[in-house]
């Protein structure tokens, strides 16, 4: 089942796409539907946001004033900076017409006349091909004034990013578009009210996007009825770490994970066996093996297990995998990518990570376990956006479920630190 | 300082056309003077501000708050080795280890030559294809292991030569 990965000869020129069906679903809504059309098609479909926090697209879009003189914009997320996600590089490279043609929808139904396109700095071949398929377009008159003589104007232009994660966070995003450093913005006000330069703006992922002319193209009731029902559609799953096959793979939501890491992606690396699992991307709480048994790999399902879809960036990690310096890999993350704004995170980050270096040199105590369980939790909910809460997550829970992998790591006596203020010692 | 050329300025021109506001120009702006120079020291700075109306402390705030952007001049080969969890699964820090020994440089040091700069970076979106180095932030270079590193370090010496 594949909605963006279509596996068809050069599909990324805009004269393979267009004979495939391609921008048939913009000409359908620019002649037969109204922009209200297209909005509920969308909401009907069910479809939910593909950066991570799954909220429903077509929802969102009905957040946008519809009366106003003000311009309004959209933000087509493209940073995909979160450790383990690669997605979106893969549909710039292999479908780049379909994510311009849901673009060019989203602008229809909620009126917009221009929409940037934030990718990561690093992406230096993806900007050049994106903008490449992005100057076609502009060719065939399906981007610029008057789209194919109907009167409805709009242009997309990339915007490239530096190199800060933070700027995925979607008010992050608009600080960076406007030319300042990404800070996120407190809420409220949202975006839909007070985004770009103070008018009303929608942010989406690119594989969101991607989905949408699909959707027009073959009906609501086609996509709701892909995968699992409140989760519906495909995900771009990209598997990395221990297994055979790594890569990003289409597959409906729901797929069971050890289907996708057997069937789909070969097995385990040299036939060893899971330790630990990460779903959705590097903020994401981990799967113990006896999880991953059961894992479906959507939102609902995840749940469960007190871990999430995220970005679907699978990482698998086989029994050799040392736990503890996976965790201090991700803390160092963070603590590097927090943006400094808020104290819990600014200071949490690097508590977590000085914690866990101690216990990784031999000078832990078994109260280090609950310390760390303490600063993730006074940074989780704290902080103006939701970095605070991707750093502290994973602490949380590895060393909720992976317990054992710590205490093992901790001398039976305690080893004497000189000075009372622990954490700062180690500085 | 006169840093931008007649076509460079259309170009500025341009890039400003996108936006509502010269100063959403900044970051496509920096990243022009990144290219021409390899680095934006303080007096491109203040260039890139007077070119866009914005005071030289704002550009300097966004240049220091990108980690893209060089706020000293790199080695001819900017060598970026990711270390994040997905490459540190297939050998991430062996091969910035091996770079680092090899060249015999730390993170963000630059050989005696200018030849290479090494820098240990964050997760470059290259999972599936780990361990991966990325050049003067723009080539990738994936599915490495030492020997290809090794070989592929030759290659950027004698292209020099």
């Amino acid at each position: 089942m594949n909605i963006i990965l279509k596996d068809i000869k050069d599909f990324h020129r805009i004269d393979v796409y267009e004979s495939n069906g391609g921008y048939s679903a913009f000409k359908k809504a620019l002649k037969e539907m109204s922009p209200e059309d297209v909005t509920n098609e969308v909401k009907n479909s069910n479809l939910r946001g593909r950066g991570g926090a799954c909220f429903p697209t077509g929802l969102k879009w009905t957040f946008m004033p519809k009366t106003g003189d003000k311009p309004k914009y959209l933000c087509c997320n493209g940073d995909e900076s979160e450790p383990g996600s690669f997605k979106d590089r893969e549909i710039f490279e292999r479908n780049p017409h379909q994510f311009i043609e849901g673009t060019l929808l989203a602008c229809y139904a909620m009126g917009i006349k221009a929409a940037y396109v934030y990718i990561r700095g690093e992406y230096y071949k993806w900007i050049n091909l994106l903008q490449a398929a992005i100057d076609d377009a502009y060719k065939k008159g399906y981007i610029g004034k008057n789209i194919l003589g109907t009167g409805f104007s709009t242009d997309i232009y990339i915007h490239r990013g530096a190199g800060a994660y933070i700027c995925g966070e979607e008010s992050a995003l608009m600080n960076s578009v406007e030319g300042k450093r990404g800070y996120p913005r407190v809420k409220p006000p949202f975006p839909a009210a007070f985004g770009l330069w103070g008018c009303p703006t929608t942010i989406n992922n690119i594989e969101t996007l991607a989905n949408v002319p699909e959707i027009i193209r073959n009906g609501a009731e086609w996509f709701s009825k892909i995968g699992a029902p409140k989760h519906p559609g495909t995900l771009l799953f990209g598997v990395s770490g221990h297994v055979n096959k790594p890569g990003v793979y289409e597959l409906p939501t729901g797929t069971p994970l050890m289907s996708i890491i057997n069937d789909t992606c070969g097995g385990m690396l040299d036939g060893k066996d899971i330790k630990m699992v990460i779903p959705g991307g590097s903020s994401m709480p981990p799967l113990t093996k006896e999880e991953c048994l059961k894992a479906n790999m959507d939102n609902e399902s995840l749940k469960e297990f007190g871990s999430s879809i995220g970005t679907a960036g699978v990482m698998v990690m086989n029994e050799d995998t040392d736990i503890l310096k996976v965790l201090i890999r991700i803390s160092k993350f963070y603590y590097h990518e927090s943006c400094g704004q808020c104290t819990p995170c600014r200071e949490g980050t690097g508590w977590l990570l000085r914690v866990l270096k101690r216990i990784d040199s031999g000078q832990g105590r078994i109260s280090d376990l609950d310390l760390l369980t303490s600063v993730a939790q006074n940074i989780e909910g704290n902080t103006i956006c939701a970095l605070g809460d991707a750093a502290a997550w994973p602490v949380k829970w590895t060393v909720k479920k992976f317990r054992q992998e710590f205490e093992k790591r901790i001398p039976k006596e305690d080893v004497e630190v000189p000075v009372r203020n622990k954490v700062h010692s180690l500085r | 300082m006169q840093l931008f050329n007649e076509e460079e300025l259309k170009k500025v021109e341009e890039i400003k056309s996108h936006y509502p506001s010269p100063q959403a120009a900044l970051l496509p702006m920096l990243w022009m003077v990144q290219e021409k120079e390899g680095w934006i020291s303080p007096d491109s700075m203040k260039y890139a501000g007077e070119l866009l109306n914005v005071p030289y402390e704002h550009v300097l705030g966004v240049v220091t708050f990108y980690t893209m952007f060089n706020k000293q001049p790199r080695g001819k080969y900017h060598l970026q080795i990711c270390t994040n969890v997905s490459c540190m699964l297939r050998g991430g820090y062996e091969l910035y280890n091996y770079v680092s020994e090899k060249l015999g440089i730390k993170n963000n040091e630059t050989t005696a030559d200018g030849m290479f700069t090494i820098e240990e970076v964050e997760c470059l979106g290259s999972c599936a294809t780990a361990p991966m180095m990325q050049v003067n932030n723009k080539e990738y270079y994936e599915n490495l292991d030492t020997s290809k590193v090794g070989k592929l370090l030759e290659e950027f010496r004698n292209h020099v030569k």
